[in-house]
């Protein structure tokens, strides 16, 4: 074996196939408005939202090691901030999701200086303290509705777009390109030199810092576009709703609990297993939903089997099994074949 | 020749336990400098104070000119020390060329295709090139220790600091790991060197330092030092000659 006839490659068949099919079914999801109908758009929004949540999370706790109870904090603030920039500074509200990253990314950095100095289980529950000091804030503003929450003026409802059909697509399409923004930017960080870094730190912190990485300051970077980008996700859930309040915004079941029960189930620490997750999730959700409690308890029993016989997630069984990679992180060393032989 | 690297009065207790001692020694540009002492005398925590992974309570660390005693672990490597662990910490997770391409990405700040060409040249050198697309989480312990020293020279170390590479290792395993550090250092890496397999130390180093207790007690030609009475008795717990 020599270096000489030797290469580095990033691509495999796997991840070519499952480009191409991403950009067919990508078409197909844009093209929903045409086809499918409203209650099923709205299904489908709801998904890619969740999707983009369960891939911000994993990114954080799957990766970064920072497992947080308390990312509703950041999806209450996204929503209440994108009431607050179209009520009060008049914004239109597709604008106003730029002002609401911006704002999201902002708060989370004093947060993220707080909450660092914590570890492991107190690092969680500091999170969900945090968040509870969120939902407790919002509840005093008044010109929000206070404890009771507000809804959009139907004004601003209007003003995005012509006709209730045409404001229901742009709702939907805001939320899929959400999605596909979410998902394209973790995959690109990952794929990034910060992002060998992260893995690194996922696997043995010791090792990463002995290898020149500044865990601390890879970790803040990761917590402040995950918050900025959750932030996102939060104004949009609310956009769909057109209704906010301190309760449904900072929920811990919703916007934490559910998620982390898609990564866990679909696979932690690898960015097919939240996609996986998201769709076991709602097939459950769709199909048992009906049954009241015995669906929490189908919840948790699927949770519980999951973790013991398969700690890595579906995906991990997956890929165990058939040494799959659809996004193409890894390095391949391959062999250059050589037609004139040797 | 000048100084790589220099400990100045270095100290540091837990408590009532002190792992270093006033420890002071010097180490040339190029030199292969082996340390000897018996388990728990302090010589692992003397490179994690080289390193950056554990604060000197006192004393000084000063690597090529600089005063790095108040640096991070991570700035440390990235100015050039790079180390092994005695128990190999890979990134099980990721592959072999993976490990090493952090270590040339983070460490060494290479990029693009220098990198990846950087990390082959070094598999090829540790002999781990075939098991390049292997996760670590399934290597031996041989490679295990190879896939240490692979990351450490990926980061394009000035200093390289080895903890018991040879330990656990059988007699042919340990004979073409020799030649590997001897052709390493030949390339003109200085090396720190902590081993229990002497003669596996003594086939490479220029100079030996006895630690016990965190403190330094010999130090020089590594045929004398070994064949002091002080060293004899102390490290390897028998009177030579009685």
């Amino acid at each position: 074996m020599s270096i000489e006839n030797m290469h580095v490659t990033r691509r495999s068949k796997a991840s070519l196939i499952a480009s191409f099919a991403a950009v067919i079914i990508l078409v197909i999801l844009i093209s929903a408005p045409l086809w499918a109908g409203r209650a099923d758009m709205r299904l489908m929004a709801e998904l890619f939202l969740y999707l983009s949540l369960a891939t911000l999370w994993n990114l954080m706790a799957g990766y970064a090691g920072l497992v947080s109870v308390g990312q509703q904090a950041y999806v209450g603030f996204g929503g209440y901030m994108l009431f607050s920039l179209t009520m009060f500074a008049g914004l239109s509200p597709v604008v106003a999701l730029i002002g609401v990253a911006i704002l999201g990314g902002l708060v989370s950095i004093p947060i993220a200086a707080l909450v660092f100095r914590l570890h492991g289980a107190y690092f969680a529950i500091g999170t969900w303290v945090i968040a509870e000091v969120f939902r407790l804030t919002f509840a005093q503003v008044s010109s929000l509705g206070g404890g009771s929450g507000t809804s959009l003026p139907i004004s601003i409802i209007k003003s995005m777009a012509d006709g209730r059909a045409a404001r229901e697509s742009l709702s939907y399409w805001l939320a899929l390109g959400v999605m596909v923004a979410v998902i394209l930017a973790v995959y690109l960080f990952l794929r990034s030199r910060k992002g060998l870094a992260l893995s690194a730190i996922r696997d043995n912190e010791l090792a990463a810092s002995s290898l020149g990485i500044n865990i601390w300051r890879t970790k803040f970077l990761v917590y402040v576009i995950t918050a900025a980008l959750t932030s996102v996700v939060g104004a949009l859930i609310f956009l769909q709703k057109l209704r906010i309040s301190p309760d449904a915004a900072f929920s811990v079941n919703d916007w934490t609990a559910f998620v982390i029960f898609i990564v866990v189930i679909g696979g932690i620490g690898t960015l097919e297993g939240p996609i996986i997750g998201t769709l076991v999730y709602f097939l459950m959700r769709e199909t048992l939903a009906d049954l009241g409690t015995t669906y929490l308890i189908a919840l948790g029993v699927v949770a519980i089997v999951i973790m013991l016989k398969a700690p890595k997630g579906l995906w991990g069984i997956i890929r165990d099994r058939w040494d799959l990679q659809l996004f193409p992180l890894g390095y391949r060393v391959q062999t250059t074949q050589s037609k004139k032989g040797s | 020749m000048t100084e790589i690297l220099k400990l100045h009065n270095l100290g540091k207790s837990f408590g009532a336990i002190t792992v270093a001692n006033e420890l002071s020694f010097g180490l040339k540009q190029g030199e292969a400098l082996g340390v000897l002492g018996p388990n728990g005398a302090g010589k692992t925590s003397m490179f994690n104070l080289i390193t950056g992974t554990l604060k000197a309570d006192k004393g000084t660390v000063t690597f090529d000119g600089k005063d790095v005693t108040r640096m991070s672990a991570a700035d440390r490597c990235r100015a050039g020390i790079a180390r092994s662990f005695q128990v190999p910490q890979p990134f099980v997770g990721m592959t072999v060329f993976e490990n090493a391409m952090v270590a040339a990405t983070q460490a060494a700040d290479m990029k693009g295709s220098a990198a990846k060409q950087h990390c082959l040249e070094v598999l090829e050198q540790t002999e781990l090139l075939h098991r390049a697309n292997a996760l670590a989480g399934t290597l031996t312990l041989l490679e295990r220790k190879r896939l240490e020293l692979t990351r450490a020279l990926c980061a394009k170390p000035k200093l390289l600091l080895l903890d018991e590479i040879a330990g656990g290792l059988t007699e042919a395993e340990c004979v073409s790991l020799i030649s590997t550090i001897k052709k390493i250092h030949k390339s003109g890496v200085s090396i720190i060197w902590i081993e229990h397999v002497v003669h596996a130390l003594l086939a490479v180093v220029d100079r030996l330092v006895v630690i016990n207790f965190g403190e330094q007690i010999a130090e020089g030609d590594p045929d004398t030092v070994m064949k002091s009475k002080e060293v004899q008795e102390i490290y390897l717990g028998i009177d030579a000659n009685g």
